[in-house]
């Protein structure tokens, strides 16, 4: 009972937060929306017993990429000017609507092998296995590193004083 | 009745759709990577909707969600640094504006 009522209050607010960000019209709240929605798929994701994500997503998308948008926001002074809209409004409701049609009537009619064994809790033990254990995905978490690395390399080359 | 795999999927199909009009129709360089954001956190609840519901206990779905929140951080990373060295270059993050490519 519980979680169906924290389900539905955090999917409410994940939604209109979502809706919110397309909808305002000035950037700095937009930026501040996205932080809603954000906190509300974390807890999501508690809901579904997913508790190292939830904390990442906190960690890493609330607190660094919410930051750094609302840096780049103020640095541009795009606030003045607003998120103005282009003239693709109405087509692109009507393209988005029949993706999330499609989406949902396959989510409908395929038969999903649900197992009902409990979840895994905690989870952070077991995904750690998972991921840097003898035949996980040590390999991908070592490209992940390179490409983080590549990343912090390119964002200093694009934004250097070239004098 | 407890929430199951498809009210998260329908949760998780609305919150992408949402980003993909917001991505599509805003003019705002910013505002379309902040809409990239958020399908990608629509993308995170199908994943880890699938792992608790399919894989409870081997949490396949979790650890592909953990290399989307990775690559998501470094797509925000460099997408803010193009913007701001454009910013530098044209004054306009206005994508109708930023044209160079355009034939």
């Amino acid at each position: 009972m519980g979680l169906q009522i924290a389900f539905w209050i955090l999917s409410a607010a994940a939604v209109i937060a979502a809706a919110g960000v397309v909808w305002q019209r000035n950037l700095f709240r937009a930026a501040l929306l996205l932080v809603v929605c954000f906190l509300a798929t974390a807890g999501i994701f508690v809901t579904l017993s997913a508790d190292f994500l939830a904390a990442a997503q906190v960690i890493i998308n609330v607190g660094a990429v919410a930051i750094l948008i609302i840096m780049s926001i103020m640095l541009t002074r795009e606030v003045t000017r607003g998120s103005p809209a282009n003239r693709l409004g109405v087509p692109a409701f009507f393209l988005t609507g029949i993706v999330a049609a499609a989406i949902i009537f396959a989510v409908f009619k395929t038969s999903w092998p649900l197992s009902g064994g409990l979840p895994a809790e905690p989870t952070s033990s077991a995904l750690a296995h998972l991921l840097l254990g003898g035949e996980g995905f040590e390999l991908v978490i070592q490209m992940g590193a390179l490409l983080l690395l590549a990343t912090i390399i390119g964002a200093i080359v694009l934004l250097k004083e070239n004098k | 009745m407890v929430p199951g795999l498809e009210q998260y999927l329908i949760l998780s199909a609305i919150i992408f759709s949402i980003g993909l009009f917001g991505a599509i129709t805003k003019r705002s360089a910013v505002v379309i990577l902040i809409c990239i954001e958020i399908m990608l956190a629509g993308v995170n609840i199908a994943m880890v909707a699938f792992s608790r519901f399919i894989t409870p206990v081997e949490l396949t779905g979790q650890s592909f969600s953990v290399f989307v929140i990775v690559v998501a951080a470094a797509e925000v990373a460099v997408g803010l640094a193009i913007i701001l060295a454009l910013y530098r270059q044209r004054h306009t993050i206005d994508t109708d504006k930023i044209d160079l490519l355009k034939w």
